[in-house]
């Protein structure tokens, strides 16, 4: 049945005449929009933390101590990790005694009530970030899937600064999502929120109620 | 909900309306801060050049709609997406339900769709035993009360918060509060259940990329994600209007769409699908599906200038801004989409005789098509409406369902007497020379006009007269 | 807002008036009015008698038909090359924006397109041809103004009325809140839509009441005709006058006389 409508459907709209051309796309006013390094730190920051996203500028060899340091913060006791994680060795080293590190390697139907309810937070990595809009790329892998940047209360994530780009048209083109994307791609641009009820802000509607992003400057001009 | 037998009863809709302070209230506040917020959003831009390519990569994209929709169809089903094609409402409906039944399924979770409003999707899965719950936060409060949302991107927003609390409070037994966190919280410890349970997740899509067979999903609560990745089937359910050639169209439709709507530089979650779970990933859904829904598009495709309506890409900026909108809410217009864009839409999609006072329902201000990202000319398209709801010019033909709806009986010959006195000067002297002369016995009540105004009265002379005098008084000198 | 750059001729010695039936009937005034302080600038005016109407109330009403049949008798009125004023945004508007569209494949499609490119709303031209310099003769005194939507929106004048009134020094202008919205008119929305454009106008009223000014102007007739008719219907203290009056009326000699 369904191909006949496909048929149909098609068949209609080809019966259309054109009397116009397709108009050109000039996309000149997105691409104007580029940065310097410095000022596309801080238009990723000032977005982030306009959506009470927070941004900590660290270090690479500071990392693993800010993570720990944000956590306990929070009073975070259960963490989850992607399989494979850049981060477990470290934070297995520094970590104090009562914070668990749990690692995503089950399919979800095995622990689905233990994500929902019990993991307080999750650390991911990510693919970029966008000055533009504040934004975090994320591509869900098999060792990072798709589910820790959405369930755990908390979100945390990693970005390096050489990774900012100025906006998503620019990253689109130079990656070359068109030739092939993952089945789950994101951006992500501060914690779940909602503004239904009255138009009142309310952030931690479905999602993580905060995000954390770790800028890590080679350059150690950070934090 | 939508009256499918009887036409649009918009005029004592309107009333109502305009009776209830309350919703005249909400309204026009929710609308103020929208507007502001979008005024601010775009400060840094250049706004007319962004909407200028907001417009052309839509019709580029509506210039190759067949083409972009095969293209889709076949990049989704090569990333493992099954991909349906729907004539009409009922017949994505039943698809769709078959789907559910196939899998088993009694309990859908649903994020905002449009077009599954349109074709009021949540009512054939209930016939078919099949329970559907809302999870954007606006639309689960509406399911809850019974209504149908009063804007396309705020659901609920003719509700106020108290409102609100007595509703959870009725239905869920939620403490009542006035705290707007409090119940974001408790919604959301309610919704994490049926997430875990659902069978099938239904979400819409916002755009659907034709050359990397991606489904973009635009929103900021998380539902939407929880909708497409927790379930172990996701339906997808989309107008054939949505598609896009490539993600590089994607990027300025997204810029226009969220600053447009809510005035954000973008939502929280820009979620982009291009496949079902792969055997060596941990989570998302096993099957995913593309539902292309015509309902009417097709047609409206036909004509070039009306075809301008299927740029639209849904921010409700044309409802934000508003003055009619904004005075009687959404709930009046009685359809899936008010608005400016629903006196466009809906004429179209339901007939005219459905919808007779839609494309008259409109000063023609031109705010909303001020606003409009994808430079739909909205005035310009109820102009035409309303020629098409009069027949009323020959050389154009009305071809819209329902057509020639408000001809009249009288208003033809009302308007041809008036061409005949403004095509003769000489009448047209006559005719106002003695409408200044006999100006005390203009009729002081003239129908809604003198409601709520004074009826105006003619000077004691006309310009035409005053300047012949002038001339006459100046020529000596 | 509009896009397209405007261009403005340097200023002529002729022109036409085309002087609205709105103004022809019920504010005739504003078209002397017009008249007067063109010829103070020194440009010699031409009112072609056999003007009548825009055709704008068929055309927005759907019946292209009639509106053709009437826009085509204004097509024949301005044979010679100079610009044709228009004391209102709606009804120049008419002319310069959907002239061309009303008569796009018809015989009369060039001279449709010739005259919607010298056509001028009075004030813009006033301000931006003539460059206006308009010296205040008046008593201090507070107004509000409300651009009409046309004038605003497809004609881009937004600017031009406060700019005008900004040159006379006894004027102080208030703005009103939701300025820029709708004040109701709409022609025939007026008559279908009765609640709706009622309540409109009866906000606009409140608006420009609650800046305290007694006084309002505006460009254009519809909207001065429905704001000034609710504002007398209520009995509030509000009154309103076309801009073109309002501006001879501070800045004519004899004003004194008066
Ligand atoms: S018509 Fe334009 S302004 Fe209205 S919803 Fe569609 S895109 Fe937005």
């Amino acid at each position: 049945m369904s191909s006949t409508a496909k048929a149909d459907i098609l068949a209609r709209l080809r019966q259309r005449t054109h009397t116009s051309p397709p108009p050109e796309r000039d996309f000149s006013v997105l691409e104007a929009r580029q940065w310097t390094p410095a000022e596309r730190i801080e238009r990723f920051r000032q977005h982030l933390e306009s959506v009470q996203g927070e941004v900590i500028r660290t270090t690479e060899s500071e990392l693993n101590q800010a993570i720990l340091d944000r956590l306990s913060r929070s009073h975070v006791r259960r963490l989850l990790l992607g399989r494979n994680s850049p981060f477990q060795a470290g934070l297995a080293a520094a970590k104090s005694g009562d914070l668990e590190l749990h690692v995503y390697d089950q399919p979800i139907e095995t622990w689905q009530s233990e994500l929902f309810n019990e993991i307080e937070a999750a650390l991911t990595t990510t693919l970029g970030g966008i000055a533009e809009t504040g934004s975090l790329i994320l591509w869900p892998t098999p060792d990072e899937p798709r589910l820790m940047s959405l369930v755990p209360p908390m979100h945390l994530a990693v970005l390096r600064v050489d990774q900012l780009h100025d906006t998503l048209l620019q990253v689109v083109r130079e990656q070359r999502w068109s030739q092939g994307m993952p089945t789950n791609a994101l951006l992500i641009s501060g914690p779940s929120k909602t503004a239904d009820i009255e138009q009142t802000l309310v952030f931690g509607a479905h999602g993580p109620r905060e995000l954390v992003v770790f800028l890590v400057d080679e350059s150690g001009s950070g934090a | 909900m939508t009256d499918t037998h009887g036409a649009v009863p918009f005029h004592p809709n309107v009333r109502t309306a305009l009776d209830n302070p309350q919703i005249r209230g909400n309204f026009r506040r929710a609308m103020d801060g929208l507007m502001d917020k979008r005024r601010l959003a775009f400060d840094d831009w250049e706004l007319d050049k962004l909407r200028t390519l907001g417009s052309a990569v839509r019709l580029n994209a509506l210039h190759h709609l067949p083409e972009l929709l095969e293209q889709l169809d076949t990049r989704c089903r090569a990333n493992g997406i099954q991909v349906h094609w729907a004539r009409d409402g009922d017949e994505a409906c039943a698809l769709i339900t078959d789907i559910c039944r196939r899998r088993n399924a009694r309990s859908v979770i649903k994020g905002k769709s449009m077009v599954s409003e349109e074709m009021e999707l949540n009512h054939h899965l209930e016939q078919a035993d099949i329970e559907a719950l809302e999870s954007d936060l606006g639309e689960y409060i509406v399911q809850m009360a019974e209504e149908t949302p009063s804007h396309i991107i705020m659901p609920a927003i003719h509700k106020n918060t108290r409102e609100i609390s007595d509703l959870m409070h009725d239905k869920t037994g939620t403490e009542p509060s006035l705290d707007a966190r409090y119940l974001t919280a408790s919604a959301r410890a309610q919704l994490r259940e049926r997430f875990m349970n659902a069978d099938v997740g239904i979400s819409g899509v916002n755009f659907a990329v034709a050359d990397s067979g991606t489904l973009c999903l635009v929103e900021n609560e998380g539902n939407g994600r929880l909708t497409t990745t927790v379930p172990p089937c996701h339906i997808a359910v989309t107008g054939i209007e949505k598609v896009v050639p490539s993600l590089d169209d994607v990027a300025p439709l997204l810029a226009l769409l969220t600053r447009s709507a809510t005035g954000q530089p973008i939502t929280t979650y820009f979620n982009m699908i291009s496949g079902p779970r792969q055997p060596d990933e941990q989570d998302g859904p096993e099957e995913v599906h593309l539902v292309l829904v015509d309902n009417g598009r097709s047609e409206v495709y036909q004509d070039e200038e009306l075809a301008e309506t299927l740029k639209c890409i849904r921010c409700g900026a044309c409802m934000n801004h508003c003055p009619v909108y904004t005075r009687v809410g959404g709930h009046a217009y009685g359809t899936t989409y008010p608005g400016p864009i629903g006196k466009i839409l809906m004429p179209q999609l339901m007939g005219l005789d459905q919808t007779p006072d839609f494309p008259s329902a409109s000063s023609l201000c031109g705010a909303c098509g001020e606003v409009c990202p994808v430079r739909i000319p909205i005035p310009q398209l109820l102009v035409r409406l309303r020629q098409e709801s009069v027949d009323g010019d020959s050389l154009h033909p009305a071809h819209v369902k329902g057509h020639g709806v408000k001809r009249g009986r009288l208003e033809p010959w009302i308007w041809r007497g008036w061409a005949w006195m403004h095509r003769s000067p000489a009448l047209y002297r006559l005719g106002t020379a003695l409408a200044a002369r006999f100006r005390r016995l203009t009729p002081s009540r003239l129908g809604g006009w003198t409601d709520y105004r004074r009826a105006p009265r003619p000077a004691a002379t006309t310009l035409h007269q005053a300047i012949k005098a002038r001339r006459t008084h100046r020529r000596p000198s | 807002m509009t896009d397209s750059i405007k261009m403005y001729p340097p200023k002529p010695d002729r022109v036409y008036l085309f002087g609205t039936c709105l103004i022809d009937i019920f504010y005739p005034e504003a078209g002397l009015a017009a008249l007067s302080l063109l010829e103070r600038e020194g440009i010699d005016v031409h009112f072609p008698d056999d003007q009548t109407c825009c055709g704008q109330p068929a055309y927005t009403s759907g019946r292209m038909d009639e509106a053709r049949d009437v826009a085509r008798r204004q097509l024949d009125l301005f044979p010679e090359p100079w610009p044709i004023l228009v004391p209102s945004g709606s009804c120049g508007g008419m002319i310069a924006k959907h002239y061309p569209h009303l008569f796009e494949g018809t015989d009369d499609a060039a001279r449709a397109e010739d005259i919607a490119a010298r056509t001028f709303e009075l004030t813009d031209f006033l301000l931006n041809v003539c460059h206006v310099r308009l010296e205040d003769k008046g008593e201090p005194v507070q107004v509000a103004m409300h651009t009409s939507c046309s004038a605003r929106r497809e004609m881009g004048l937004a600017e031009v009325g406060p700019q005008l009134l900004g040159q006379l020094s006894g004027v102080t202008l208030k703005e009103q809140a939701h300025a820029a919205e709708c004040c109701g008119f709409g022609g025939s929305f007026a008559v279908r839509h009765p609640e709706v454009s009622g309540a409109m106008v009866q906000d606009k009223v409140a608006a420009l009441s609650e800046t305290g000014v007694q006084h309002f102007v505006t460009s254009d007739c519809g909207c001065l005709m429905n704001i000034d008719g609710c504002a007398q219907k209520q009995g509030a203290k509000l009154r309103g006058e076309h801009l073109l009056s309002f501006l001879w009326q501070r800045t004519r000699e004899d004003r004194t006389h008066d």
